[in-house]
C-alpha cells in the first residue's frame, strides 16, 4: 500500500500542476477574449481573405478564402524546403566525401567550407544573400544571358519554361521504365542467387531510363519546346522579362542560404557515416575478391547509410523548420502569409498560431515516426 | 642520356623529369600569380581561350612529371602524397591553388587596400573597397542598441563583473571546490540576474525586490558557516531582519532624494540591443534551458507513465515547431493567456520562450547520454542503497553529462545562432540593428559591410565555443 502510494503521489502532483497551469491559461484566455470582444472559432477560414500574395504556386488572389491562403503558404514552404533539400544533399555529399579525401588541399578546402558556414547564424546568411549579394546583380535591361537562356537579374532569375505536349505519355514512359528496372533487378538477383551470374544491371537500367522516354518522343507524340524569357519595356526605365519562369530573389536567397547552411551539417553526417565503417570491413571485402566498386556498393555503402540516414533526415527536418525564416525577407511562406498577414487581418491569434504550429508539428512528427520505423528496420539484429 | 622517355621516369632520367616538372608547375603558378596580382598576362600573345587554360595544362603536365614514387626527396614525397596522388587529384589541387591565388587580390583590396577607415561621414567612402567608417560610426549602436550612450558603462561593468565572477572556478582552492556546482547553478545566475535587472535596467521600481534578493543571497552564503543546530532559527529570522535593515536603514532612496547619490536611470528593455543583448539572451537561456532540459530528460526515462508521457509531449512539441512560431506565440498569443493586469516584459517572454525551446533539445541530448550508460551503473548505485535522486546526482548524471558534452555544446551553439530571431518580437540585437542601420537615409548602400562585420563576430564566438567544447571533451574523456 505504502509503495503504491509512493508511485501514485508524484504522478498525481505532476498531472495536477499541468492541469492547473493549462486551466489557468484557458481561464485567462476566455476572460481576455470576452473583454476584447473576440470569439473563438475556425469559421474565418472560409471567409474571403482580401489580401494578395506575391508568389504562389496555385491560383490565388484576394477573393479566395483564408484556407486557400494557408495552402499557398504551405505550398511555398514545401517548395523552398524541397529545393533546399535537393541542393543541400548534393553539396553535402560532395563536401562530406571531400573531407575524407587524401588530397590535403581538398580536405582543407572542405573543412574550411564547413567551419565557415556552420558558425554563422542562418538568418544573417539569408540577410547577406538577400540584402547584400543579390542587390549587386544587374538590372533586367543590363543582364547578360547565361547560356543564352537564363537571366539573373536584381528582380530574380528568369529561366525558360517547358511547354509539353502529351506530357502524360512521357510520364507513363518514365513509370514504365522504373517498373521495368525493378523487375530486372529482382530477376538479376534471382539469377545471381541460383546461378551465380551477374547481369550488368546498372547499364541496363541506365539504358532503359533513357531509351523509353526517348521512344515516347519519337513515336509517342510527345514534344517539348521552351519558352525563352523576353525583355519587355514597361516604361522608359522599367524593364521586365516576360514568358518563361521567373523565380523571385527571395526564393533564390532563401534556398541558397538554406542549402549552403544545411549542407555543412549533412557533410558532417556523411563524413561520420563513412568513417564509421571499420577499416576491417573494407579489407575483409577486398580479401574475398570484391573489386573496389563492389566493396563500395555491397559493403561500405549499406553500412555507412545506416549511420548517415537518421541524422540526415533530422537535418532535412531542420531545414524545413528553418525555412520559416523566410518571413524575415518577405518570402510568402506559411509563417508570413498565415501567421503574419492573415493574423494581422483577423486578429485570431490563438487559432492561427495554433494551426501554424500544428502544421509544422504534424510534419515533423510524421517524419520522426517514419524515421523510427526505418531505424527499427535497418538496425543490426544483435544476438 | 640519348633519349627522354616521356611516359615513364626511371633511374636515369629522374632528375630531368624532376626539373622539367617543377619548372612547368612553378611557371603555371607564376603565370596565374602575375595575372591576378599585377594584371600582367605573360601568355597574352596566345589566343585568349588558350591563354586562359594554359596554366592548368602546364601545371598538370608538371605535376604528372614530378609524380615519382619514393624519389628520395622528402619534400617531393610529401607533395606527391598530399596533393598529387593521381591525375584527378592533381587537377583538383591545381584548381584550388589557382582559385586561392585568383581570389586573394579582390578580397584583400575590398577588405584592406581600397577600404576606407578614416572620417565619420559617408563622403569618405567612395572607393570600391569596404566602408569600415560605417561600422566605426555605428559601432556603439551595433554593440549596445538604443541604450543611451551615457549609460553604457553599466553594461560594460556588468559584463566585466560577470566575467570575473564566472572565472571563480579557475581560482577556487581545493577546499571550496565542492561548493562550485552550487555556486554556478544557483548563486551565479542570481548575481547575474541582479546585475542585468538592477544595474543594466536600473530604475527605482526594482529596489524592494533587489533588497529581498540581496538579503536572501547574503543569508544563504553566511548560512554555510552557521552550525546546523541553529540553521533552522537562522533561516527563519535572519533573512527577514536583513531585508528590513536593508529597506529601512540603508536609505538608498533617501540618499537619491537628498541628491547625495545618483540613482540609475531606468532604461526599458525595448532600448536594449546590439551584441550585448545577444549575450544577455544567450546567457540567460543557456542557464535556464539546462536544468529544464535535464528535468525533462529524467522525466522521459521515469518509471511513472504519466510523468513520462507529459515529458515526451513537452519535448516533441517544442522540437516539432520552428523557433520563429514559438516567438510569435510569445508575442501575440501568450499575453492572452495571462490575467489582463499582469504584464510580463517582452525580453523576459522572449527568454522564457527560447529557454523552453532549447530545453527540449537539451533534454534529447541528455537522454542520449543516459541511454548510453550501461545498466550496471544503475544497478551498482541501487545496490549501494542509493535512492533515485542520490543515484542520479552522484553516479548517473556526472557520467552521462560527460558523454554528451559535444551534443550540449552544439545545442548551445544553435542557441547563440538563434538569437537574431528575436526580431520577431521587435527586439533588435546585432543583426536587427544592422537592418535598422542600413535603412538610415544617410547611410544607404553599406549592407555588405554590416553583414560581414556581424558574420565575423558571430563566427569568432561560435568557433571559439566549439573549440572550447572540444577541449572540455578531451579534458573529461575517461577511458571506458
Amino acid at each position: 500500500m505504502d509503495l503504491k502510494l509512493q508511485k501514485i503521489i508524484p504522478q498525481l502532483i505532476t498531472v495536477l500542476v499541468v492541469v492547473l497551469v493549462f486551466g489557468f491559461f484557458t481561464y485567462n484566455a476566455q476572460i481576455n477574449m470576452e473583454n476584447r470582444g473576440i470569439d473563438f472559432g475556425y469559421g474565418f477560414l472560409s471567409q474571403e481573405s482580401s489580401f494578395d500574395v506575391q508568389f504562389s504556386l496555385i491560383e490565388y488572389d484576394g477573393s479566395h478564402s483564408y484556407f486557400r491562403a494557408y495552402l499557398v503558404g504551405l505550398l511555398n514552404t514545401i517548395l523552398v524546403s524541397v529545393i533546399g533539400i535537393i541542393f543541400a544533399t548534393i553539396l553535402g555529399v560532395i563536401v562530406g566525401v571531400a573531407r575524407l579525401s587524401p588530397n590535403y588541399l581538398i580536405n582543407q578546402f572542405a573543412a574550411f567550407y564547413v567551419e565557415f558556414f556552420r558558425n554563422i547564424p542562418l538568418l544573417l546568411q539569408i540577410f547577406f544573400w538577400y540584402f547584400a549579394a543579390l542587390r549587386a546583380l544587374p538590372l533586367p535591361q543590363d543582364a547578360d544571358a547565361m547560356l543564352g537562356v537564363f537571366f539573373l537579374t536584381i528582380k530574380g532569375l528568369y529561366v525558360p519554361a517547358f511547354i509539353w505536349e502529351n506530357l502524360n505519355v512521357f510520364l507513363y514512359s518514365i513509370i514504365a521504365a522504373i517498373i521495368a528496372i525493378v523487375v530486372i533487378r529482382i530477376h538479376a538477383r534471382k539469377i545471381q542467387e541460383t546461378q551465380g551470374k551477374q547481369l550488368p544491371v546498372f547499364w541496363i537500367s541506365l539504358g532503359l531510363i533513357f531509351i523509353l522516354p526517348l521512344l515516347s518522343f519519337l513515336i509517342g507524340g510527345v514534344s517539348l519546346s521552351f519558352e525563352i524569357p523576353q525583355l519587355k519595356q514597361l516604361a522608359t526605365t522599367s524593364f521586365i522579362y516576360e514568358g518563361g519562369l521567373s523565380l523571385p530573389p527571395e526564393l533564390i536567397a532563401l534556398t541558397l542560404s538554406l542549402a549552403l547552411y544545411t549542407a555543412t551539417f549533412i557533410a558532417e553526417c556523411v563524413r561520420a557515416g563513412i568513417q564509421g565503417v571499420g577499416k576491417g570491413q573494407k579489407e575483409a571485402a577486398a580479401s574475398i575478391g570484391l573489386n573496389p566498386n563492389q566493396v563500395l556498393k555491397l559493403v561500405v555503402m549499406p553500412q555507412a547509410l545506416r549511420i548517415i540516414i537518421p541524422p540526415t533526415t533530422n537535418q532535412y527536418l531542420n531545414l524545413t523548420k528553418n525555412s520559416s525564416l523566410a518571413a524575415a525577407i518577405a518570402y510568402p511562406d506559411l509563417v508570413l502569409v498565415f501567421a503574419g498577414t492573415a493574423l494581422m487581418q483577423t486578429g485570431k491569434a490563438i487559432e492561427i498560431v495554433s494551426i501554424t504550429m500544428l502544421t509544422y508539428l504534424s510534419l515533423s512528427i510524421s517524419i520522426s515516426i517514419l524515421m523510427n520505423w526505418y531505424n527499427k528496420k535497418i538496425a543490426i539484429k544483435e544476438k | 642520356m640519348s633519349k627522354i622517355n616521356f611516359l615513364k621516369p626511371d633511374k636515369d632520367n629522374l632528375t630531368t623529369f624532376l626539373y622539367i616538372g617543377s619548372f612547368l608547375f612553378v611557371t603555371s603558378i607564376i603565370d596565374v600569380f602575375l595575372n591576378s596580382f599585377f594584371s600582367l598576362n605573360i601568355t597574352g600573345f596566345l589566343p585568349s581561350s588558350l591563354s586562359f587554360i594554359i596554366p592548368i595544362i602546364l601545371g598538370f603536365i608538371g605535376l604528372y612529371f614530378i609524380r615519382i614514387e619514393h624519389s628520395g626527396y622528402k619534400f617531393l614525397d610529401q607533395v606527391n602524397k598530399n596533393i598529387n596522388t593521381n591525375n584527378f587529384n592533381a587537377i583538383l589541387s591545381l584548381l584550388i591553388i589557382f582559385i586561392i591565388i585568383k581570389a586573394t587580390p579582390p578580397i584583400l583590396s575590398w577588405f584592406v587596400v581600397d577600404a576606407s577607415f578614416a572620417g565619420d561621414s559617408k563622403d569618405v567612402c567612395s572607393g570600391t573597397g569596404a566602408c569600415w567608417t560605417y561600422i566605426k560610426v555605428w559601432f556603439r549602436r551595433f554593440m549596445y542598441g538604443m541604450y543611451p550612450n551615457a549609460e553604457q558603462w553599466r553594461i560594460n561593468l556588468s559584463f566585466i563583473a560577470l566575467a570575473l565572477l564566472g572565472s571563480v572556478g579557475y581560482f577556487a582552492t581545493e577546499k571550496y571546490k565542492k561548493y562550485l556546482t552550487l555556486y554556478y547553478v544557483i548563486i551565479y545566475p542570481f548575481i547575474a540576474f541582479l546585475f542585468i535587472f538592477f544595474f543594466i535596467s536600473g530604475g527605482p521600481i526594482f529596489f524592494d525586490f533587489s533588497y529581498g534578493i540581496i538579503a536572501a543571497v547574503i543569508s544563504i552564503i553566511i548560512g554555510f558557516f552557521i552550525p546546523s543546530k541553529f540553521k533552522f532559527y537562522y533561516f527563519i529570522f535572519v533573512p527577514i531582519t536583513l531585508y528590513i535593515v536593508l529597506k529601512y536603514f540603508v536609505f538608498y532612496e533617501e540618499l537619491i532624494e537628498l541628491g547625495k547619490l545618483d540613482g540609475l536611470n531606468w532604461v526599458e528593455t525595448g532600448a536594449w540591443g546590439g551584441l550585448s543583448l545577444t549575450f544577455i539572451i544567450s546567457f540567460f537561456c543557456l542557464i535556464f534551458c539546462f536544468p529544464i532540459g535535464m528535468a525533462f530528460a529524467l522525466g522521459r526515462r521515469s518509471d511513472f507513465p504519466l510523468i513520462r508521457y507529459i515529458s515526451i509531449g513537452f519535448i516533441e512539441f517544442w522540437r516539432g515547431v520552428p523557433l520563429i512560431t514559438v516567438l510569435f506565440m510569445s508575442a501575440v498569443m501568450f499575453p492572452m493567456f495571462l490575467p489582463a493586469d499582469f504584464f510580463i516584459d517582452k525580453l523576459v517572454r522572449c527568454i522564457i520562450a527560447i529557454s523552453l525551446f532549447e530545453a527540449a533539445y537539451v533534454a534529447e541530448v541528455i537522454r542520449g547520454g543516459l541511454q548510453a550508460l550501461p545498466r550496471g551503473q544503475y544497478e551498482a548505485a541501487k545496490s549501494l542503497g542509493m535512492g533515485y535522486w542520490r543515484m542520479h546526482i552522484f553516479v548517473i548524471l556526472p557520467q552521462a553529462l560527460k558523454l554528451v558534452i559535444p551534443g550540449i555544446a552544439n545545442t548551445f551553439l544553435a542557441l547563440v545562432k538563434d538569437t537574431p530571431l528575436i526580431f520577431v518580437v521587435g527586439l533588435l540585437e546585432i543583426v536587427g540593428m544592422l537592418n535598422l542601420a542600413k535603412t538610415n537615409p544617410k547611410w544607404l548602400g553599406f549592407a555588405m559591410e554590416g553583414y560581414v562585420f556581424a558574420a565575423i563576430i558571430f563566427w569568432i564566438i561560435c568557433y571559439a565555443m566549439s573549440k572550447y567544447s572540444y577541449n572540455l571533451e578531451q579534458k573529461y574523456k575517461t577511458e571506458r
